[in-house]
């Protein structure tokens, strides 16, 4: 037994043509069978009728059109996105990333002790070899919070600059 | 729409540099922006503005157009996008305008009309009053799908959706609409 809603779901897919054919056949078998499909897939018919014969669109002033071309006039078509990123900045960044994961892993490995990888109770990891102290650099919860907000501070400039010479690019072009 | 160029030949002049061309894309498609950003802004001033600056930021942004889409799709998107960011700029309530304060300005608006013009409204003006009184997604989706000739798919581009969530928010603003209509008849028959 369909509810309300289903019985709806169903008759606006069947009207917006977006049921399956076995839907289809389903609505058209309930259609002829069914007064309450029916009664719903006529009310609903009708109310598609009226929108879509109803003209929906507003019109904006007369002078609409000038108004835009006016002001289209001060403008130059800017060069697509594509033009004016910078691949090298990408490619730098990707780099960096790149670096920075295939030196921990040679770290990893370096310091993995392949020889006591037997069962007994040495660590796999050799750090001892290793050994980078660093709680001697690193050691107060103010120092970390100044290097956070540098590390902040930092890539707030560095956004800035590029906005700035990506806008200095695109005056150029427009020019 | 029977104009004879299509979309992408008059994209194509504009970007040769005949500028002239883009007023044939203004005419196009005019209404249909005005009409969107309507259903955001509620007021003809403030939607006039933005659909201004949506056929700006189109215009400069045009190279970026690849043609992987409609180009009707693309612009609904701008528009949708724009018209969100002039909300947001203004602070005012995307949400549905069922609350009494809206009731209020828009039953003012409706009674500078006259009552006797009241009375002599047509079917047309029904339903638009009617799709003016559901929110603005949901007037959006109506707008799109059955005037701006967009696709469940192409609605979930424009907004941001998956298609699903369009279809049900299709047959939910319908829903509400059925009711505002029939609200509005029976009160008129009273």
């Amino acid at each position: 037994m369909y509810t309300r809603e289903q019985i709806e779901q169903h008759i606006w897919d069947y009207i917006d043509g977006l049921s399956t054919p076995q839907e289809k056949l389903m609505v058209e078998k309930l259609l002829h069978t069914d007064p309450v499909w029916r009664s719903v897939h006529e009310e609903l018919t009708s109310l598609h009728t009226m929108i879509n014969g109803t003209d929906l669109l507003e019109e904006p002033s007369m002078r609409f059109n000038r108004n835009v071309m006016e002001e289209v006039s001060k403008y130059k078509i800017a060069p697509p996105a594509s033009s004016y990123i910078n691949k090298k900045i990408i490619f730098g960044i990707a780099a960096f990333f790149l670096v920075t994961i295939l030196g921990l892993l040679g770290y990893v490995f370096m310091a993995f002790d392949f020889s006591s990888a037997s069962g007994n109770s040495t660590p796999l990891i050799n750090t001892k070899d290793f050994s980078f102290d660093f709680s001697k650099y690193f050691n107060s919860t103010v120092l970390n919070l100044f290097l956070f907000m540098d590390v902040i501070a930092g890539l707030l400039l560095l956004d800035r600059y590029l906005r700035r010479k990506k806008e200095k690019e695109i005056g150029q072009l427009h020019n | 729409m029977s104009s004879a160029r299509s979309d992408m030949e008059v994209i194509s002049l504009v970007l040769k540099g005949d500028q002239q061309a883009y007023s044939e894309l203004v005419e196009r498609y005019r209404e249909y922006v005005f009409t969107l950003a309507l259903r955001f802004c509620r007021n003809r001033e403030d939607a006039e503005e933005v659909a201004q600056d949506i056929f700006i930021k189109v215009y400069r942004s045009l190279a970026d157009f690849k043609g992987t889409s409609k180009f009707s799709t693309w612009l609904y998107t701008i528009t949708y996008n724009t018209s969100v960011t002039f909300l947001r700029k203004r602070k005012m309530d995307t949400r549905s305008i069922d609350d009494e304060q809206t009731f209020v300005q828009l039953e003012n608006q409706e009674s500078s009309f006259g009552a006797n013009q009241m009375e002599q409204k047509s079917r047309v003006n029904h339903v638009n009053e009617a799709i003016r009184q559901l929110s603005a997604d949901d007037a959006q989706i109506i707008t799109l799908f059955y005037k701006g000739e967009q696709s469940l798919e192409e609605i979930g581009m424009i907004m941001g959706m998956e298609p699903n969530t369009v279809k049900v928010r299709l047959h939910r603003a319908r829903h509400k609409l059925k009711e505002k209509l029939e609200k509005d008849y029976r009160s008129e028959a009273i």
